[in-house]
C-alpha cells in the first residue's frame, strides 16, 4: 500500500522509510474491510482538513503568513481556516524559539487542543533551539516538552518547505487507525510517560 | 410555471389512500424533517465552500483546490473531521447550558429554514403570521449565543456574548422595522401571499423609494444579525480569539459554524422573499412575452439565485470592510439606523395611503 | 562640547570626564539623581536614548546615553557605578524620563541592580522564580538551577518598590499591580493580534481599558549574553533575528559600529548597496505593517494586497542574498555577495508599480469610513510624551516629532540623498499609519536616486582574519523600520566583546502601551498595538 498525496510522486518525498514502517505496523494487526474503509474515509477527512492554530513566536510566523498570502495560498490544501482558539484547531505549528517563560504556555496550548492533535516543529529554533541553543533560557527543541510529528528545518523554512512538511503530516495521518488500537495515541502516552508533567491545576 | 404542489399532493394522496390520516401525517412529518435536515447540511456545506472560494477570489487567491475537482470535496473533508473530533468538557463550566447552547443556535436556524418558500408549492407550512414567526424564532438564536458565552466561564466568551446580546437585540429592531415596512405595503404577513403579491413586479420596484430604503436597512441589519463583518464583534477574531465559541470544540463548534453560514442563507432568503419576489420570476406588467420566458426558469432556481446573490453582496463587504467598534456599532443603530427606519415606515404609510406606488 | 563640560563641572564638581566621539561623564551614585535632573532641565538633554546595564567585575553599574533634541541631537554618556555586588542600588530616573521605567526593569532583570524609587521593580524578561542574574559575569548557567519549568508563574501581581525616605533610608514596599476589584483580561501571549508572543493584562471597566500591564519575555532568547561568548563576525546573525522586519538595518548598524571601532573604510559600492537594501527592507516592513494593521482591524483583503507587493521585495532579496528572510547580507567591511544581475531591473519594476499599488491600498482600506473611525483619535500620544518615552520611528513622527536618525545623525551615504522626513501631526493611530504609507513613497524616491548610480568597485573592504576591537566603548544608531536602533559595544581588547547591548525601538514602543490605551476600548488596544507596530523578538532580544 502506498500513501498517496495528490500530484506528488513517491520519489518527491525524501524519507519514505518511516512511512513504509508505519504502513507495515498498520497492516500487521489487520482489520476487516468495512472498518478499513471507514478508517480510510476518516483519515481522508482528517488529512485534508488540517486547521492550524495561529501560533508564531518569531520570524517563522512571518513566513507562515506568506504561506497564507496570495502567492503560496495554503487555502488550496484547505489549511487556511486558521483558528485562534486551540479548541478548534487540529495542529500546532511551532514557529520560532520557545523560551523558558513560554514553555508552560505552549504545553498548555497543546493540552487545550482537541484530539486528534498534531505538532509540527517549524524552523531551526523549534527543532533544536537553532542559533540560540546555548542560551540560558531557550528550550533546545520543542520535542523536550511535546511529541512532535514533523520537523521542518530552515531559518526560517521557505513556504515550500512548510508545504512539504504539511504534506508529510498528511501522509502520517493517512496511516493512522481510528477504530481499534490507535497506534498514535499509544505513542503519545509513551512520550508523556517519559516526560512527566508536574500535575497542577491545568 | 411548474407547480411543486403537484408532487406533494400526489404524495399526500398516495399516503392517505392506503393508511389512516394520522399515520399519513406522521410519515409526511418524518419525510419533511429528514429533507429539511439534509437540505440544511448540504446548504451549509455549499455556503462554506462558496464563501471560501469567493473570498479567495477577492484576495487574488485560488481557494481550496486540491481536495476533489476545484476543491469541491474540501468541505466534506472538514465535515468528516469535525464530526469525530474530541468534545472537550471543561472544569468550572455549567455543563448543561454549555451543551445546550449549540443546539439552541442550530435549532432556531433549522426552524427558520423550514419556513422559507423554496418554490411554487414547495413550502412546508403556510399560515397567516408566517414572517412574524420567522422573526420570533430568529431571536432564539441569540439566547444560544448568550448561553454559550456565559456557560464557558471564560472572559473572552463572556465579552463576546455580551457584545452579541447588545448587537442582536438592537439590530433586530431595524430588521423588524424594515420587514414591517414591507408588510405594511403588502398588507399581509402570510409568506405565500407575500410571494403572490409580487406577481406583477417585485416589492423593491413596486414600492420604489421606501422599499429600496427598507432593503438597504434590511441588508445592514441582517449582516449584524448574522454576526458577519463588519459587525462580527461577537467573534472578533483579532480581539477575542474566537469570541463566544472560544471554548467549543468538535461538532459543538461545528454547529455554531454551520449555523453562522445557514443564517447567512436565511437572511438572504428572507430578503429575496420580502424585496425580490421570493421564487417569483421577474415579471414586468404588460411585457407578456418576456414574462412567459421568465416563467420557463424553475421557481426554485429563482429563489436560490436571488438568495445567493444577496449572500454574495454580504460576503463581499465582509471581506472588504474593517470591523466596527462596539460603541460605534451601537451608536450607528440607535442614532441613525433605527430613527431612519421609523421614518421610512411613516414614509411607506404615506405612500400606501396616497397610493403613490405601482 | 567644551561649553557643556564647563556647565557640568559647575553642576557636579566631582564628575570625571573622558573625551571621545561622545562626551563621557562618570558620576558617583549619590550625586546621580540630582545630576540627571540638571541634565534634563538645565542642559536640555530631553531624550534618554539608551540605558545599558554593566558588570565591570569589581563594580556594577549603568551607562546612560542622553540626547538633546533641541541642541542638534548632541549626545552625552553618563556612567554610574556601585561597588556593592550583594545589594546594588542606584537611583531611578524613571520619573525624569519615563522610558527608563522598562529599561531599568531590564537592568534589574539582568544584573540585579535595584532602582530606588522605581514604581514597579519586577523582573521584565525572566520568570519571577528565576534564580540569579544572567548577565552578571559570575552567573551560574547550570541548567539544574533554572530547569525548564512547566508550571505557571505564581504571584504575578506582586510587585515591590524600593522607596527612599527623608533620612535617605531605603525600604522595600510591597505593591500590587492591579486593584483588588479590577476585572483583568489577559491578552496574549498566544493571541492573534499581539504580533507575536506579547502579553498584555488589561484591567477593564466594561469594555474600557483602565490599565495595561505589559508582561514581556515570552521570546527572550538572551542574545546579549550569547554575544559575549562569540567573536564579532558570529554575532552578526543575531541582528537579523531580532527585528526580522528590519534585518538589513539592524545588521548595518552592528557592522557600522564594529567598523567604527576598527577604523575601517567601507567601499562606496558596498555603502550604496547597503542603503538600497535598507530602504527595500523598510518598504517590505511597512507593507507588512499595513497588512497587519488592516487584518487586525478586520479588513482581511487589504492584508493580501500588502503581501502581494511584499513578495516582490522578497524576490529581490532572494535573488541577491539567497534568502527571503534572515538574509545575513551585511558583513564587517561591506556586503557578503555582489548584486544579482536582475537587481536593477527588479528594483525599477518595484518603484514603478508602487505608486499605483499605494493608491489601491488607500482605496480599499485607508479611505474606508470604518477604518478612519477606528484609527482617528485613537491612542493619542503628544509630542512631549513621545520624546519622554523615546518613541522614535514612524510612531514618533506620527506625533509630529522630527526624529529620523537618517537626518539627525546621517550615516553611510544618507547625507547625500534627497528625501523628506515624513511628519504627521495627528498624534493618533491614523497618523502613525499614514507616516508608514508615505514613507514607502520616500523609500522609493531614495531607491530611484540610487538604482542607476551604483558605482563599480569592491563590495568589501580588506578585513583582518581575526577581528579584535581595541579597548573602549562604541555606540552607533541607525533608523530601522520602527525607529532608532542602537548598538552599544564595550570591548576589553579580546576577540569577543565584553558587552553588547542592542537598543531596540520596539522596546520603547511597548512601554507606551499603558499610556496610550487608557480610556480607550479593548478593540482600540488592538488598533493601537497595530499602529505602533512592534515586533516582539526585538523587544525581548
Amino acid at each position: 500500500m502506498d500513501v498517496k498525496i495528490k500530484s506528488m510522486k513517491r520519489e518527491d518525498f525524501k524519507d519514505n522509510e518511516y512511512i513504509d514502517k508505519l504502513v507495515e505496523e498498520l497492516n500487521a494487526t489487520g482489520a476487516n474491510v468495512v472498518v478499513g474503509k471507514l478508517d480510510q474515509l476518516i483519515n481522508w477527512g482528517r488529512a485534508n482538513s488540517l486547521w492550524p492554530l495561529c501560533f508564531g513566536t518569531s520570524c517563522c510566523a512571518i513566513e507562515f503568513m506568506c504561506l497564507g498570502a496570495a502567492r503560496y495560498d495554503m487555502a488550496r490544501f484547505g489549511f487556511e481556516v486558521a483558528r485562534n482558539s486551540p479548541r478548534q484547531a487540529d495542529y500546532i505549528m511551532v514557529q520560532g524559539t520557545i523560551v523558558h517563560r513560554m514553555a508552560p504556555v505552549l504545553r498548555r496550548l497543546y493540552e487545550q487542543l482537541a484530539e486528534p492533535k498534531y505538532v509540527i516543529a517549524a524552523g531551526g529554533c523549534a527543532v533544536s533551539g537553532g542559533p540560540f541553543k546555548n542560551s540560558y533560557c531557550v528550550l533546545p527543541g520543542v520535542d523536550k516538552i511535546l511529541p512532535v510529528d514533523v520537523y521542518i528545518p530552515g531559518c526560517p523554512p521557505r513556504p515550500e518547505a512548510m508545504f512539504y512538511g504539511l504534506m508529510q503530516l498528511q501522509r502520517k495521518i493517512k496511516v493512522q487507525r481510528f477504530f481499534g488500537g490507535a497506534n498514535r495515541k499509544e505513542k503519545i502516552q509513551e512520550f508523556f510517560a517519559q516526560h512527566p508533567e508536574e500535575k497542577d491545576k491545568y | 410555471m411548474f407547480d411543486f404542489g403537484i408532487w406533494t399532493s400526489w404524495f399526500n394522496n398516495l399516503l392517505t389512500g392506503c393508511m389512516p390520516g394520522w399515520a399519513a401525517t406522521l410519515i409526511e412529518c418524518v419525510v419533511i424533517g429528514v429533507l429539511v435536515l439534509a437540505t440544511y447540511a448540504l446548504l451549509a456545506l455549499f455556503y462554506i465552500l462558496y464563501e471560501r472560494k469567493l473570498c479567495a477570489w477577492f484576495q487574488c487567491r485560488l481557494g481550496p483546490m486540491r481536495v476533489g475537482k476545484w476543491g469541491l470535496l474540501q468541505v466534506f473533508a472538514d465535515m468528516f473531521k469535525i464530526l469525530i473530533k474530541e468534545l472537550i468538557s471543561l472544569k468550572g463550566t455549567d455543563k448543561f447550558l454549555f451543551k445546550l447552547a449549540p443546539y439552541l443556535v442550530i435549532t432556531s436556524s433549522v426552524v427558520m429554514l423550514a419556513c422559507l418558500p423554496w418554490g411554487r408549492g414547495l413550502q412546508i407550512i403556510n399560515y397567516n403570521i408566517g414572517i412574524f414567526f420567522v422573526l420570533a424564532v430568529s431571536s432564539v438564536g441569540v439566547l444560544g449565543i448568550l448561553l454559550a458565552g456565559w456557560s464557558s466561564n471564560n472572559k473572552y466568551t463572556l465579552i463576546g456574548a455580551m457584545r452579541s446580546g447588545a448587537q442582536m437585540v438592537s439590530y433586530e429592531l431595524s430588521l423588524g422595522l424594515a420587514i414591517i415596512t414591507i408588510v405594511l405595503f403588502a398588507g399581509t404577513m402570510n409568506i405565500n401571499e407575500l410571494v403572490y403579491a409580487q406577481n406583477d413586479g417585485w416589492f423593491i420596484f413596486k414600492g420604489h423609494i421606501p422599499a429600496i430604503i427598507a432593503f438597504l436597512i434590511y441588508v445592514i441589519a441582517a449582516t449584524a444579525e448574522t454576526n458577519r463583518g463588519p459587525f462580527d464583534l461577537p467573534e472578533a477574531e483579532h480581539e477575542l480569539t474566537a469570541g463566544y465559541h472560544t471554548e467549543y470544540s468538535g461538532i459543538h463548534f461545528g454547529f455554531f459554524y454551520l449555523a453562522e453560514y445557514l443564517n447567512l442563507f436565511i437572511v438572504s432568503g428572507i430578503a429575496s422573499l420580502m424585496f425580490l419576489g421570493g421564487w417569483m420570476p421577474l415579471h414586468i406588467p404588460g411585457w407578456d412575452g418576456f414574462n412567459e420566458v421568465m416563467n420557463w426558469i424553475p421557481s426554485i432556481v429563482w429563489f436560490l439565485g436571488k438568495a445567493f446573490f444577496i449572500s454574495y453582496v454580504i460576503i463581499w463587504f465582509k471581506w472588504t470592510f474593517p470591523r466596527v467598534r462596539i460603541d460605534q456599532m451601537l451608536a450607528f443603530e440607535w442614532k441613525y439606523l433605527m430613527p431612519f427606519s421609523l421614518a421610512n415606515l411613516v414614509l411607506m404609510a404615506v405612500f400606501v395611503a396616497l397610493g403613490w406606488h405601482f | 562640547m567644551s561649553d557643556i563640560k564647563e556647565r557640568i563641572r559647575k553642576i557636579c564638581p566631582s564628575a570625571v570626564f573622558e573625551d571621545g566621539e561622545i562626551l563621557f561623564v562618570e558620576v558617583s551614585e549619590p550625586e546621580w539623581y540630582g545630576f540627571a535632573k540638571a541634565l534634563r532641565d538645565d542642559l536640555k538633554f530631553d531624550l534618554l536614548s539608551a540605558v545599558v546595564g554593566m558588570d565591570w567585575k569589581d563594580s556594577l553599574g549603568v551607562v546612560y546615553y542622553l540626547t538633546s533634541t533641541s541642541r542638534n541631537w548632541e549626545m552625552i554618556v553618563v556612567k554610574v557605578a556601585v561597588a556593592d555586588r550583594e545589594n546594588p542600588m542606584i537611583h531611578s530616573v524613571s520619573d525624569l524620563w519615563h522610558v527608563a521605567n522598562f529599561q531599568e526593569r531590564e537592568v534589574f532583570d539582568f544584573y540585579g541592580i535595584k532602582f530606588i524609587n522605581h514604581p514597579d521593580m519586577r523582573r521584565f524578561f525572566l520568570r519571577n522564580d528565576w534564580v540569579g542574574y544572567p548577565l552578571r559575569k559570575d552567573y551560574d548557567a547550570n541548567p539544574e538551577i533554572n530547569p525548564i519549568r512547566l508550571t505557571d508563574e505564581i504571584n504575578e501581581d506582586d510587585s515591590v518598590s524600593y522607596v527612599e525616605d527623608k533620612d535617605g533610608k531605603v525600604k522595600a514596599v510591597k505593591k500590587n499591580v492591579f486593584e483588588k476589584e479590577d476585572y483583568v483580561v489577559n491578552i496574549g501571549p498566544q493571541h492573534p493580534s499581539t504580533h507575536g508572543v506579547m502579553r498584555f493584562r488589561a484591567a477593564v471597566d466594561g469594555e474600557t481599558v483602565k490599565k495595561v500591564d505589559v508582561v514581556s519575555g515570552y521570546i527572550h532568547r538572551g542574545i546579549e549574553k550569547l554575544s559575549e561568548g562569540m567573536t564579532y563576525p558570529q554575532i552578526l546573525h543575531f541582528t537579523d533575528r531580532m527585528d526580522y522586519m528590519s534585518a538589513h538595518q539592524n545588521r548595518h548598524c552592528l557592522c557600522m559600529c564594529i567598523e567604527k571601532a576598527l577604523g575601517l573604510e567601507v567601499p562606496r559600492r558596498a555603502q550604496v548597496i547597503r542603503v538600497m537594501m535598507d530602504e527595500l527592507m523598510r518598504i517590505s516592513s511597512h507593507l507588512l505593517s499595513f497588512g497587519c494593521t488592516a487584518m487586525d482591524l478586520g479588513a482581511t483583503t487589504a492584508f493580501f494586497y500588502g503581501f502581494r507587493e511584499r513578495e516582490m521585495v522578497l524576490d529581490i532579496f532572494e535573488k541577491t542574498c539567497g534568502a527571503r528572510m534572515s538574509m545575513n547580507y551585511n558583513v564587517i567591511g561591506g556586503v557578503i555577495a555582489d548584486l544579482h544581475p536582475d537587481f536593477q531591473k527588479d528594483v525599477k519594476a518595484l518603484i514603478e508599480i508602487m505608486p499605483s499599488r499605494l493608491k489601491e491600498y488607500h482605496k480599499v482600506f485607508t479611505g474606508n469610513v470604518i477604518a478612519q473611525n477606528r484609527m482617528r483619535n485613537v491612542g493619542m500620544l503628544s509630542k512631549e510624551d513621545a520624546v519622554n518615552y523615546a518613541i522614535t520611528g514612524p510612531s514618533g513622527r506620527g506625533s509630529n516629532w522630527s526624529c529620523d536618525c537618517r537626518k539627525k545623525h546621517p550615516y553611510s551615504i544618507y547625507a547625500e540623498l534627497d528625501f523628506n522626513e515624513v511628519l504627521e501631526d495627528g498624534c493618533d493611530s491614523f497618523a502613525r499609519y499614514m507616516v508608514r504609507m508615505r514613507e514607502i513613497e520616500e523609500s522609493c524616491k531614495i531607491l530611484a536616486q540610487l538604482v542607476d548610480q551604483i558605482p563599480d568597485g569592491p563590495i568589501r573592504a580588506q578585513v583582518p582574519k581575526l577581528i579584535k576591537l581595541p579597548e573602549g566603548r562604541w555606540y552607533q544608531q541607525v533608523e530601522a523600520s520602527r525607529g532608532v536602533f542602537g548598538v552599544y559595544i564595550e570591548s576589553d581588547g579580546q576577540k569577543n566583546p565584553y558587552r553588547v547591548h542592542f537598543q531596540s525601538p520596539c522596546f520603547n514602543l511597548v512601554g507606551v502601551m499603558d499610556l496610550t490605551c487608557q480610556g480607550y476600548m479593548i478593540a482600540d488596544l488592538i488598533t493601537i498595538g497595530a499602529a505602533l507596530d512592534f515586533v516582539i523578538p526585538d523587544i525581548d532580544r
